[in-house]
């Protein structure tokens, strides 16, 4: 039972030393006994957990044994491969990389994406961008709705809300960059025999942010029951750059920045984290809230909303279901 | 069929592949896993097309949406000019 008087951030402090080993430790053996490949290729994104979880690979297997695998598109934001880069440098890994504006291409995916955004911003066009954003379920009890920010070329910024057509037709266009992503992934890892390593710390995994079959797609994940500021306290460890330490979480997907706390989670990740820990431990709203300065029905709504995405997103973690189960071993 | 009936209807084969089960006027869409965020977006989008609907950013509540009755009675106001739940008139 934990004790929810004087709850605070401070729940979420590991030993990172004990840590790191603890999950080195896990990988060799996942390695060893179950994927049985030589190594690993990591997807470096010049985000935090992409970062962490190469050097978590390198300290577990060697640096020989490492990939890094840089994939920007047209989309991505500018400082992206120079921080990719920056964190192979630091790892002494090698990376390959692998422009996919031209697979996007090839799929249709930016007349695709275009055209679905044209539904409802008709004039939508060259040197427009765009993403999308959702309402603030901390805020108001309302139902999650998605809203189009477009950028016209004079830099001038609107908001409409996505009805479901739209909506549904920009989410599959863009789950394209995952899925190529993650293709191209497995490319290089059946190449040199290795395995994939997934990316997600535990927000992402238990709340199903992730394509199916895109980023959510890999043989191991070693971050994935890490809260989110808890990859940070490894990165610094670890001794990640610190410009990828200090810059803000985004999904680099869309052609305006993006944050992911605009587009997914309902507070910043610090305040996420502590709610997602006070939800697993049955720490009372009252408690919470008093520890994240917000009022105890925001974070009833907040819990409410890792409910509800816990149960709507349930599928994106399920292998394909049969009609009976067919014994394999 | 009235209102409630059609919107049953909907939801059913919509959300319940025909299979009603134990849907009650009052069972929560979301409390009880029949509809989701997209799903609430579909019969957002329907309710515009069948009964030309407009619903406003604020009304896109549970007190508005979420049980076949409250979806009947929050179509039932707008079409009779009522103020609804989340609405400023």
């Amino acid at each position: 039972m934990t004790t929810t008087k004087g709850f605070t951030a401070e729940v979420l402090r590991l030993d990172p030393q004990h840590e790191t080993d603890r999950i080195c430790a896990r990988i060799r053996e996942l390695m060893r006994n179950q994927v049985k490949r030589g190594g690993v290729v990591v997807a470096l994104s010049g985000g935090i957990d992409s970062s962490v979880t190469a050097a978590l690979s390198v300290r577990a297997l060697g640096r020989e044994r490492v990939i890094g695998l840089e994939m920007p598109e047209r989309h991505s934001a500018r400082e992206t491969l120079a921080l990719s880069g920056k964190v192979a440098g630091a790892l002494g890994i090698p990376t390959i990389v692998e422009d996919i504006s031209g697979i996007l291409q090839s799929v249709g995916f930016y007349e695709k994406y275009d055209n679905a955004v044209r539904m409802v911003v008709p004039e939508y066009g060259d040197g427009w961008a765009s993403k999308i954003v959702i309402s603030g379920v901390a805020n108001q009890p309302r139902f999650t709705s998605f809203y189009l920010v477009t950028q016209n070329a004079q830099q001038v910024q609107s908001t409409v809300r996505l009805p479901l057509q739209p909506y549904l037709e920009i989410v599959a266009a863009t789950n394209f960059k995952q899925r190529i992503r993650k293709m191209l992934e497995y490319y290089h890892a059946d190449r040199l025999n290795y395995a994939v390593a997934g990316t997600p710390n535990r927000l992402e995994y238990d709340q199903g942010f992730f394509v199916k079959l895109g980023d959510g797609a890999a043989d191991i994940k070693p971050i994935a029951h890490l809260y989110k500021s808890q990859v940070y306290q490894l990165a610094e460890f670890l001794g990640i750059p610190a410009e990828i330490r200090s810059r803000k979480p985004t999904t680099d997907t869309y052609s305006l920045a993006q944050g992911q706390d605009e587009f997914y989670f309902s507070l910043p990740y610090q305040m996420m984290d502590l709610c997602l820990y006070a939800r697993n431990h049955d720490i009372p709203a009252e408690s919470t809230a008093a520890a994240l300065g917000l009022e105890p029905q925001q974070v009833r709504m907040v819990f409410r909303d890792i409910d509800t995405k816990r149960k709507t997103t349930r599928y994106l973690h399920l292998p394909p279901l049969l009609v009976e189960e067919v014994e394999w071993e | 069929m009235n209102l409630k009936d059609e919107i049953r209807n909907f939801v059913v084969e919509n959300f319940l592949f025909g299979d009603a089960g134990g849907l009650t006027d009052d069972s929560s869409f979301i409390r009880e896993g029949i509809v989701d965020s997209t799903g609430i977006l579909q019969l957002v989008a329907y309710l515009q097309e069948r009964y030309q609907v407009a619903v406003a950013d604020e009304e896109l509540i549970p007190e508005n949406l979420d049980s076949v009755q409250r979806v009947a009675d929050f179509v039932e106001g707008k079409r009779s000019g009522a103020p609804c739940a989340g609405s400023e008139g």
